[in-house]
């Protein structure tokens, strides 16, 4: 959860590192999810085209994106949904509380959202005595346990079956313990049924939003989403503004990246397109649908040419499932709503640099998350130009919280690093100087670090550069 | 749909000009201080391919440890004097795929509306990496003159994913007609060096590094062979620490050793 306050990355990673248990779950579960991912996109070529067709598809949206909210909007409002703006947020609540107080409603049922963790919606709700139902088996399952979710798309990777049953076990009434799957689900259902039934309002996210037609696009597998935005009164979408795409026929390739990506699915269960409240002489539906379209930030983002690319996400989530930091420490560790490799340009961009940029450090640069990508975010060069931002050398830091590790120190490493690489004189006798140094190198600072687990690095006593004159190497 | 023309797309294929008479070196910073032993191997591997080579003494580091620390100014200045002193029209083989990746790919955006933009421009067309211009370019012939041996490839982020010139390194161990590959359960994971990430964040570097070594193990080879000097000395650091009995050897010297009986 974004407790700013409390936030210490450093215990987090190593509290998640000494958790075997943890390491274990979450390298079986990301490795199905990889697998999958990769049967159901068998030829390459086939993938890379269709990611530069999602890609060209949302830099397309982003290009003209108040003209396609404001169209949004119109085509919502004829179709009869009550569209809110919110700028961050506590104006976002603010709409749902409202909303939710108008009907008397004590309760929501809430299919699996995101925006509404970044909203920290329950907390919120729970403050205003009004009890928030997660009713997405993962989130069911972690809200039970009073856990936020690990994952964007399975909330509960990070718990494995045995885990579940003690959980249930423990936190509903009357349920014996029972590790048998099937079993496990029908317990969640028949709890989930009565509160569907009971609730006036429910509450969804949205994955598409469709501009020329004014439509909401769903995807789910369990049905719960469509039990939210069609068995309650009320049906609250909430999503981030960037989720609005031009046209229909957008949405296909859209769709199987999203699906292909986040699950390893040609199409998920249910795909609900949700268009208008129910009309008269319709038996069934929400008399009323609103959606709360939310900025916090985004729209900032929106204005850098490199850093909007963080607004292609379509939040598939697997770029955390191909993160070698992410399978090691999982979605906890980072502290805040959005996990992973997404996670780390997503938060620092919304919470500023001085209270998450350390995310940005725990990127090896490798790679894995911009290969996979299925909009192609080129995520390591937006998390280099954040460490940029970090320190801010030349005064030009576009994201709040820009400068804060600007320190004398590291500068002047860098400033010596720099100078020594261009002067062959220096060079040449720092090369000489650690390679005389030899094994007796003294283990501070960095090299300290290093050989917690490693040994140090035996400089030479004969550089290349050395080598290369002595052996006659052509110097032209 | 068109397959095989989005399929060569989709393969990154380079095309290759003639072998040129003259070809720069550049040694890489930690191949300068910790591995000269695999900087002349592979100048020497160059050389009897018929290559004039040439090591410009005034070269230094590619620039990438600032650059991806966020000291971009820094890293600026350090590229500038290597498009200096790689001023003539050789190829430049560099004998890692992250120094190259750097010099092939990152500069280009490195010197984005600076003056120098063109001359980077044309600096980071003329970069190889060295599997990759013995495989392609030399097209080499190795002849085995070693011992039978089984070994184990580690293939560095960079290499895989921005010069995508693994299937060259491989190409070459495979003419090694002594030499058994056992390749990695998870070959493509990053073995946790990422430069200053090590130093950053230790903990996560660790646990990556613990990992790659185990994966190792488990293919009972008794060399690590890697075309990247950075992961190769993270790699075997932790192996040397935890006592494990591997050989780490860079590709050159592994194929210098091997080509001459050694």
């Amino acid at each position: 959860m974004g407790n700013k306050t409390t936030f210490d990355f450093d215990a987090n990673i190593d509290g998640a590192l000494k958790d075997d248990q943890l390491r274990k779950n979450l390298r079986k579960a990301m490795d199905i999810l990889v697998d999958k991912r990769r049967a159901v996109f068998p030829d390459t070529a086939y993938l890379e085209q269709l990611r530069s067709a999602g890609n060209a598809i949302k830099r397309r949206a982003l290009k003209q994106l108040p003209r396609l909210l404001e169209q949004l909007e119109a085509n919502c409002t004829k179709n009869g949904i009550q569209v809110h703006w919110a700028e961050d947020t506590a104006q976002a609540n603010g709409i749902v509380l409202e909303i939710l107080r108008r009907h008397d409603a004590r309760d929501i049922v809430k299919g699996k959202s995101m925006v509404s963790e970044e909203m920290h919606l329950n907390h919120f709700l729970e403050a205003n005595d009004i009890e928030a139902i997660e009713t997405d088996l993962g989130e069911f399952i972690i809200q039970l346990n009073h856990e936020t979710p690990s994952h964007i798309i399975v909330p509960a990777i990070h718990k494995n079956k045995d885990e579940v049953a003690a959980i249930f076990h423990d936190k509903i009434p009357d349920t014996p313990y029972t590790e048998n799957v099937e079993e496990l689900t029908a317990i969640a259902r028949r709890v989930l049924r009565k509160r569907f039934a009971a609730a006036k309002v429910g509450l969804s996210g949205v994955n598409f939003a469709i501009a020329e037609t004014g439509t909401l696009l769903l995807v789910e597998n369990e049905g719960n989403g469509r039990m939210c935005t069609t068995v309650p009164e009320v049906h609250v979408a909430v999503m981030g503004l960037e989720k609005v795409v031009e046209k229909l026929s957008d949405v296909p390739p859209l769709l199987r990246l999203l699906t292909g990506s986040a699950t390893g699915q040609m199409i998920t269960t249910y795909v609900n397109m949700i268009t208008a409240p129910r009309r008269s002489g319709e038996k069934d539906g929400p008399k009323e649908v609103h959606l709360v379209i939310l900025d916090n930030g985004r729209s900032r983002m929106l204005a850098d040419p490199e850093f909007r690319q963080t607004l292609l996400c379509i939040r598939c989530g697997t770029c955390l499932n191909h993160c070698p930091v992410y399978v090691r420490i999982g979605g906890h560790a980072y502290g805040h709503v959005y996990p992973g490799p997404i996670g780390k340009i997503l938060t620092p961009q919304m919470e500023g640099l001085d209270q998450a940029g350390v995310l940005a450090t725990a990127s090896s640069l490798c790679g894995a998350c911009g290969e996979v990508c299925p909009v192609r975010i080129p995520i390591p060069d937006l998390i280099r130009r954040l460490r940029n931002e970090s320190y801010d050398q030349d005064g030009s830091a576009v994201v709040k919280g820009g400068g804060y590790k600007k320190n004398l120190a590291e500068t002047l490493v860098w400033k010596g690093w720099s100078l020594a690489n261009r002067s062959p004189l220096l060079n040449g006798i720092g090369t000489r100087l650690a390679g005389k140094a030899g094994k007796r190198m003294p283990k501070v600072g960095p090299l300290k670090k290093w050989t917690r687990v490693r040994t140090s690095p035996q400089v030479a006593r004969t550089s290349l550069h050395e080598r290369a004159r002595n052996e006659g190497v052509k110097d032209e | 749909m068109p397959f095989t023309e989005a399929k060569v797309k989709t393969m990154h294929v380079r095309n290759y000009p003639e072998q040129s008479e003259t070809a720069y070196f550049f040694g890489t910073c930690l191949m300068d201080a910790v591995y000269p032993d695999a900087g002349m191997a592979a100048i020497k591997l160059l050389k009897s391919k018929g290559v004039k080579v040439v090591f410009p003494p005034d070269q230094s580091c590619c620039g990438q440890p600032a650059y991806n620390s966020g000291f971009t100014r820094e890293a600026r200045a350090v590229a500038r004097k290597q498009i200096h002193v790689f001023s003539k029209p050789y190829p430049i083989i560099v004998p890692s795929g992250s120094c190259a990746g750097m010099m092939k790919h990152h500069y280009p955006a490195l010197f984005a509306g600076t003056p120098n933009e063109a001359a980077a421009r044309r600096f980071s067309e003329r970069v190889y990496e060295w599997s990759e211009y013995l495989a392609t370019v030399l097209a080499v012939e190795l002849e085995d003159r070693g011992d039978p041996l089984t070994i184990t490839w580690h293939s560095s982020c960079h290499a895989l994913r921005e010069m995508n010139v693994i299937r060259y390194s491989k190409a070459l161990i495979r003419q090694l007609k002594n030499v058994t590959l056992v390749e990695l359960e998870r070959e493509t994971e990053c073995c946790g060096f990422g430069g200053t990430f090590a130093i950053k964040q230790p903990a996560i570097s660790a646990a990556m590094v613990k990992d790659k070594v185990a994966d190792i193990r488990r293919t009972g080879a008794t060399t690590l062979v890697a075309g990247d000097c950075g992961c190769l000395m993270n790699i075997t650091g932790a192996m040397e620490h935890g006592g494990v009995a591997i050989a780490g050897k860079h590709l050159a010297e592994f194929l210098w050793e091997r080509t001459n009986g050694q």
